[in-house]
């Protein structure tokens, strides 16, 4: 690969889950005032789709920076498992005490995938809604690209 | 800075094999992609350009001449073509998202001569793409 030129893989992937948006640290008032519909007691839900982007050597044998069975698996194994057709606030231990909003969503995303062996995690975009999305990218200085 | 990014799209077909892979590897590496006779996507591609908006136009470059680059150095290149055996550019490299995206960068980059290439981003389905930039173009460059 051309050292003067930098190749991203992006892979999109898709679960449903539910949560409600809650605070302990706030009042019934507050709650309601600050997250509104979506503190509705019962919960609500969303088609999430998680945009994955992977950065690396593209091997000349394969033409690929991973392999997408690879990466496939590890984002079944690591997100999709424990995310499709949950509840996030009940199901996901991390969310028991973090409001599971698709900001902490998507750090939470991007803590289980930055572990991907065969290259190198770039940002994580979540979108919640086809008019809301949300991007992570850790430490990664030029993960805010458009 | 202003980005400017037009979309086109073409269809194309492609098979992965290496030669120097057994045919249990071709098998076990590209799984399907490997089926013998090759098989075929509706590939979009967005490619971004970068620059100031000229004074007296207000255009970074005129869109028309970028759908006339993407025209002469895409379409005609693999508009219904068989990417192994019809683009020279990709001989002897797997046409994965990756190589395509890097060939096309290569392809672009030196006819863009207002304003200077920024991003190529492919997209092999809705789910699946590559995106090629310049080496060390930093957040402020990109966003």
């Amino acid at each position: 690969m051309s050292n003067a030129l930098k190749l991203e893989l992006g892979r999109r992937y898709r679960f449903s889950a539910s949560h409600r948006l809650h605070s302990a640290h706030l009042s019934e008032e507050e709650n309601c005032r600050v997250f509104g519909k979506c503190n509705n007691p019962h919960g609500h839900g969303h088609n999430y789709v998680v945009e994955v982007s992977m950065s690396g050597d593209v091997d000349p044998a394969t033409g690929m920076i991973a392999n997408l069975a690879d990466l496939d698996t590890f984002v079944e194994n690591q997100v999709l498992e424990e995310f499709d057709h949950k509840s996030l606030n009940e199901d996901v231990p991390a969310f028991r005490h973090k409001v599971p909003t698709t900001e902490n969503l998507c750090i939470e995303i991007f803590q289980r995938l930055k572990t991907f062996p065969k290259a190198k995690l770039e940002r994580i975009r979540v979108q919640e809604t086809g008019n809301n999305s949300f991007e992570y990218a850790g430490d990664n200085l030029e993960g805010n690209c458009p | 800075m202003v980005l400017l990014t037009r979309k086109i799209e073409f269809a194309a077909s492609h098979i992965y094999h290496n030669p120097n892979f057994s045919a249990e590897e071709n098998r076990r590496i590209f799984g399907k992609c490997n089926n013998p006779h090759g098989h075929g996507h509706n590939y979009t591609l967005e490619v971004t350009v970068e620059g100031e908006p000229d004074p007296v136009t207000g255009m970074v470059l005129d869109l028309k001449e970028l759908k006339e680059i993407l025209e002469r150095e895409v379409m005609q290149r693999m508009d219904h073509r068989h990417l192994n055996y019809e683009v020279a550019e990709l001989a002897g490299q797997i046409p994965t998202c990756e190589n395509i995206a890097r060939v096309i960068w290569q392809l672009l980059e030196p006819k863009i001569t207002r304003g200077r290439l920024h991003r190529v981003r492919l997209y092999e389905s809705p789910d699946l793409f590559a995106d090629c930039y310049r080496n060390g173009a930093g957040a402020a460059g990109k966003s």
